[in-house]
């Protein structure tokens, strides 16, 4: 281990160009050229650029983009799967691209590990052994390695299928499988790459709660890539967007929907129900001295404190943080206003300014 | 195979138009020179026969009794393995076979299709030339894939290797079966080995493309995960590609039998004794029975390999795909 103790994820930026001779066009890309350009003009295809990203340890960091943004590269980048062109990434304090292959293997055999999109899993292998395969590479003894198995196939719910092979089960157990095959190795960290965008709707708000619910047991540092901001918001600690490459913006899930940092973010918060995603906290206006009640938690969403708000004389209600001790007010005013998006406020107030303008 | 001094004539592509199907077979390019296409003159043209032949000739002075030894394993093997078919009683062996048959397909009805097959060719007299087809059918398997499975391998793990192998897989391929006689009796005389080498080279081509084949269309997502979980190269390759590439493989077992055994028949003009002997004979003394039934012999075998082989590869990709 390097002096640097610092414990989770750190990438630092971080470069990666596909491409015959990556290294003769960093000048350019350094310079700033556009994806397309360096597409067109040069025959090289920029995967990331400038990427730097902090995942603390035990939690959810969610990498978010449209199809082709970068996501599957970016986390590729944190096993190493995938070499970057410049830059660094370190685990653990630990540089991953200073390990040579022994390491690297160690590695991935116990503190890292993937779930993966189309679940990858080993079609000549049952459901029991697919589980178990990383255990194998861990040169477990094999009494051991069953019961790891098995005790994951049950956390999972998966009993009676032990023995099966993966194509007799729906897409939601495959992943199942995937998901236990991961967590068996009790690796640290977990890279899941769109685990659960080839799932139905209902199956996936499943296995959503069931990562929240053993991650509330687990605590891994999990980098969970997708396409889907509801599902971005609902299992991310912290939500980074990536486009063409690039991180637009990192942040929690109130910064994203409040704060969206362009047009490109307040484009995906579009279609989001804010009622249910906004927290009385990150609205809450500074606290009056004189009010006295009603009470309402800092954490609880928009939705559930208009209620409350309604139902109080003067239309506000006190905003309570987590030890109890009032922190700031919110009125039926803040929070109604909270659920149209800021940009159309921003048009609204334009409108009005305009108006005005032409007016007078 | 005595002097090849008067080679096939030489080639007109698509040239001469207006003498087309005039050129008679052997007529050595003779009678029409000037028409059109200038060919080297005769004297030339053997001559450069001659040389290749004479440093091909000093090749096998010099080495053929050093690459002959080097093979003497393989005689050994084939002879054992004959020997056990020859000398065995029947019946074990045709249990034996069912029983192989089975386990391999695992169908009753196909197994007992077999018995019956082998017990018609003991009853029409060709149980003898049939164990001894059957051992250098089994045995040049048996060097195929030891072969056949490393070079696919490398193919599928280069592409320069596979840019390098492809064409050489082309020409062994469409090269006329006869041709490859040629050099391997002028190296090793007549006999066994020289028939087990000739067969080998024939059958070889379909195992390699097949095993380069099958592991280039393993998921890339299912190594990747082999990866991330830490494999390395030997057990990526043992663990996740060749069991995946092996319906693949198999299939081009299968083609390798079949090309053996048709190979099998050709081979008994330079000494190899089984089933193409009496096939050969009775070609040259037009015995008509003669030849039917061991040519049906030949088609019986080769339905046994093909239907085993290929319900065995079936199975296994039954069990993985739905
Ligand atoms: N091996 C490669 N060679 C060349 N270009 C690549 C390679 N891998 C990825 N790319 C390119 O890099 C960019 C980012 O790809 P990546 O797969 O990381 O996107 P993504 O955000 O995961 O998209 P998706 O949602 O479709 O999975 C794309 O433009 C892609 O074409
Ligand atoms: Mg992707």
């Amino acid at each position: 281990m390097t002096a640097q103790t610092h414990e989770g994820i750190h990438v630092g930026r971080l470069y990666k160009v596909f491409g015959t001779d990556p290294a003769s066009v960093m000048p350019l890309v350094h310079e700033g050229i556009g994806k397309q350009e360096l597409l067109e003009d040069h025959g090289h295809v920029l995967g990331l650029r400038d990427i730097n990203l902090d995942v603390s340890p035990r939690s959810i960091q969610v990498v978010m983009g449209l199809s082709g943004s970068g996501k599957s590269t970016l986390v590729r980048h944190i096993n190493r799967l995938i070499d970057p062109t410049e830059g660094e990434v370190r685990v653990d304090g630990e540089d991953m691209l200073a390990l040579d292959a022994a390491a690297l293997k160690q590695l991935r055999r116990y503190k890292i590990s993937m779930v993966f999109q189309r679940f990858a899993l080993f079609p000549h292998r049952t459901v029991m052994d697919n589980i178990s395969y990383g255990l194998a590479l861990q040169r477990l003894a094999k009494p051991e390695r069953l019961e790891r198995a098995a005790r994951w196939i049950e956390r999972v719910g998966l009993q009676g299928y032990e023995n099966s092979y993966p194509h007799h089960l729906s897409g939601g157990m495959q992943q199942r499988v995937g998901l236990a095959r991961a967590l068996a190795t009790d690796a640290d960290i977990l890279l899941m790459d769109e685990a659960f965008s080839a799932l139905d709707p209902l199956i996936r708000s499943d296995m959503r709660a069931l990562l929240l619910d053993l991650q509330h047991e687990l605590h891994k540092t999990i980098v969970f890539v997708t396409h889907d901001l509801e599902e971005a918001i609902e299992i991310g600690d912290r939500i980074a967007i990536l486009r063409d490459g690039e991180v637009v913006q990192n942040g929690d899930s109130q910064d994203i929907v409040l704060r969206p940092a362009d047009s490109y973010i307040a484009d995906f918060t579009k279609s989001i129900n804010r009622g249910r995603v906004i927290r009385v906290g990150s609205i809450m206006e500074p606290l009056k001295p004189d009010l006295s009640g009603p009470d309402c938690p800092h954490d609880i969403s928009v939705e559930e404190a208009l209620p409350l708000a309604v139902a109080s004389p003067g239309g506000e209600a006190r905003v309570l943080n987590g030890e109890g001790e009032p922190v700031g007010t919110v009125s039926l005013g803040t929070l109604v206003r909270a659920l149209g998006s800021e940009r159309e406020h921003d048009r609204a107030a334009a409108g009005i300014a305009g108006q005005a303008a032409e007016a007078g | 195979m005595e002097s090849p001094g008067r080679g096939p004539p030489p080639r007109r592509p698509g040239g001469g138009g207006q003498c087309e199907g005039g050129q008679k077979p052997g007529a050595g390019g003779g009678e029409y020179r000037g028409l059109n296409f200038p060919t080297l003159d005769i004297a030339t043209l053997r001559a450069v026969h001659k040389s290749i032949d004479a440093a091909y000739k000093t090749f096998s002075r010099n080495y053929g009794d050093a690459i002959e030894s080097a093979f003497d394993p393989l005689l050994w093997l084939l002879i054992k393995f004959e020997w056990i078919l020859l000398n065995a009683p029947w019946w074990v062996i045709v249990l034996a076979i069912a029983g192989i048959c089975y386990a391999a397909s695992r169908r009753v009805r196909l197994s007992l299709g077999v018995i019956i097959a082998f017990l018609i060719i003991g009853v029409l007299g060709m149980w003898e030339d049939t164990m001894r087809t059957l051992a250098i059918i089994f045995v040049a398997t048996l060097i195929a894939i030891a072969i056949g499975i490393p070079l696919g391998i490398a193919m599928s793990r280069s592409n320069r290797m596979q840019a390098f192998m492809t064409p050489i897989l082309d020409v062994m391929q469409t090269m006329p079966i006869f041709v490859y006689l040629i050099p391997v009796v002028m190296l090793f005389g007549l006999g066994k080995i020289p028939g087990l080498i000739a067969v080998v080279i024939y059958a070889v081509p379909p195992v390699i493309r097949l095993t380069n084949l099958g592991i280039r269309l393993v998921d890339q997502e299912v190594l990747e995960a082999a990866d991330a979980f830490g494999a390395g190269t030997w057990r990526r390759l043992f663990g996740v590609q060749l069991p995946l590439a092996l319906p693949n493989i198999m299939a081009g077992v299968n083609q390798t039998i079949m090309m053996a055994l048709s190979m099998v028949v050709i081979a008994s003009m330079i000494g190899v004794k089984g089933l193409g002997m009496p096939v050969l004979q009775a070609v040259t003394n037009q015995y008509f029975a003669l030849g039917l039934f061991n040519g049906a012999a030949v088609v019986g075998l080769a339905i046994v390999f093909d239907r085993v082989t290929q319900s065995y590869g079936r199975r296994i990709q039954e069990q993985r795909q739905s």
